[in-house]
């Protein structure tokens, strides 16, 4: 299975996940601080901002984008609870 | 006048009439004087007011924020007192919880020609509210306003005041603040204006303590926003309207809202070592780590025997910390109860993105750790450090492991961990 790397620059951690993993499941198990709330894409308490690797997430979905947007995220935002990866991310909580 | 009259005067909003806070802005809100316990966690020996306001301009006619449903028919006699529903150009939600906008459904029947205005974050839980998409509202933010003709209202966004969607609202031409939540209190009192009620300092603290005290961070930009202002009056959605000396509330927040801690440490990590022990075990391990930690520049460590001490206090403490150590023994497969008192009276502070780790002493199982660390992450803590678990007496050796564990968390607080590479597949197994 392919994998990549994910980094939570918070906790100084990477982390080799099988590609297709969600980001907070990865969070979630190395116990980093991108927390989850509603889990579905929602509540937007899983916001993180990607430093490396941008290009490496599953695109948004309409229901992402539209969270993001009321969230009033900046660039390079996304929902832990939603984006895949893809290949290797650099992430800390936004 | 006689005394008699200025009582029935003072106390207007017993009158089903709406209250003047001056020509063009009325209170038309509700009593509710025998309400005990509000949401589950608050006490509320006064009860409380939902605080709406009608604002006239020469262009139209604005009410913001409405109330409790139960309480509609009273808010509806007051409103009529001083309008037509068909005057209603705009309705101003400042915030959308249900004490707030149980009357809004029938408002929006009374006048459909109202339009809504929220904050950005109020989109989803607006139409969660209203069950339904068909509906026209703006999002607005700081700096927008709508023109009531010759009244203006300016809108401040100011998210966390208790919820993501909270907005305030300052009626320019007037210099009077609709606030929403902060600045509020549970305080039941038909004299309405702080210049005339009862004592209710009280009540004001213990709302912040409880309402606002988790989102510190957000009141003080909020603050930013608000001190500028010129104000003769702010109108919060619960308790008195604060008209005498209102600047004086904005820095009783601040106060509130300022950390004591900083000042005496001043730039170092402090990170909180809380520890319980039956057999004294628990107690040098945690001797172990305090001492480690102590060694890492940057970093000041306290360490504290629960048994020795009450929740409230230690709650300050963590309030103020950069990063939380528990160490519990496990008996009969738990973690023992002062440990779980102390977690479970964080919801009041702001507890997210701190750094924490458990560690302990067991004797069978040993199941105390783990279950600390997944209480931390549900608190939405980070936990870096897989924490160290000891079977009955530490050896040197095991010793050692909790001076490294402290060691480590010390690094981590001051950022000097180095990056560490694992397998997902590892964890999932772990």
């Amino acid at each position: 299975m392919a994998k990549a790397k994910v980094t939570f620059l918070d906790t100084g951690v990477t982390v080799n996940v099988p590609v297709g993993t969600r980001v907070i499941e990865v969070s979630e198990k190395v116990g980093a601080g991108l927390i989850y709330g509603c889990r579905e894409g929602d509540c937007g308490t899983c916001l993180m901002k990607v430093e490396e690797g941008w290009n490496n997430l599953s695109e948004p979905s309409v229901v992402e984008e539209k969270i993001l947007r009321e969230n009033m995220a900046g660039k390079h935002c996304r929902l832990a609870c939603q984006a895949q990866v893809l290949g290797d991310i650099t992430v800390k909580p936004a | 006048m006689t005394v008699k009259d200025v009582n029935k005067d003072g106390y207007a909003a017993t009158q089903a009439d709406a209250v003047a806070l001056s020509d063009r802005v009325h209170w038309i809100g509700a009593l509710d004087p025998a309400l005990r316990t509000f949401d589950i966690i608050l006490k509320t020996a006064n009860g409380t007011t939902y605080n709406s306001y009608l604002v006239r301009g020469s262009d139209g006619v604005a009410v913001i924020d409405t109330v409790k449903e139960a309480f509609s028919e009273t808010f509806f006699k007051r409103l009529e007192s001083v309008a037509d529903y068909s005057e209603i150009k705009y309705i101003v939600l400042n915030h959308l919880e249900p004490d707030h906008t149980g009357a809004l459904p029938e408002l929006m029947r009374r006048a459909p020609q109202a339009h809504l205005y929220i904050s950005q974050r109020a989109q989803t839980m607006l139409k969660a509210l209203l069950k339904q998409d068909q509906f026209e509202f703006t999002p607005v933010t700081t700096g927008d306003t709508i023109s009531l003709g010759d009244r203006t209202l300016r809108f401040l966004n100011t998210p966390y005041l208790h919820w993501p969607d909270t907005q305030c609202t300052y009626l320019e031409e007037e210099e009077i603040l609709f606030s929403g939540d902060v600045f509020g209190c549970h305080y039941c009192d038909a004299r309405l204006f702080n210049d005339r009620v009862g004592d209710f300092r009280f009540s004001f603290e213990y709302y912040y303590a409880h309402i606002m005290r988790p989102f510190r961070d957000y009141v003080l930009k909020a603050l930013k926003l608000i001190e500028p202002l010129s104000l003769k009056a702010i109108a919060p959605s619960h308790g008195p309207v604060l008209r005498d000396r209102p600047e004086q509330y904005l820095s009783h927040y601040r106060r509130l809202a300022t950390s004591a801690l900083d000042s005496e440490i001043g730039q170092e990590k402090s990170l909180l070592i809380f520890y319980i022990s039956s057999y004294g075990n628990t107690a040098r391990m945690a001797e172990a780590v305090y001492e480690a930690v102590g060694e890492i520049k940057g970093v000041r460590a306290s360490l504290y025997d629960l048994e020795g001490g009450e929740v409230a206090p230690f709650v300050d403490l963590i309030e103020e910390a950069d990063g939380l150590l528990f160490g519990t023994p496990t008996i009969n497969g738990d973690a023992v109860k002062p440990v779980w008192d102390l977690l479970s009276s964080l919801a009041v502070v702001e507890t997210r993105g701190k750094l924490a780790g458990a560690f302990g002493s067991y004797g069978w199982s040993g199941e105390a750790v783990r279950m600390v660390e997944e209480r931390l992450r549900s608190l939405k803590m980070s936990v870096p450090i897989e924490g160290v678990r000891i079977k009955l007496i530490p050896t040197d050796e095991e010793l050692k492991q909790c001076r490294d564990f402290g060691t480590s968390i010390g690094k981590a607080l001051v950022g000097e961990l180095e990056n560490r590479i694992v397998e997902m597949a590892e964890l999932q197994a772990g």
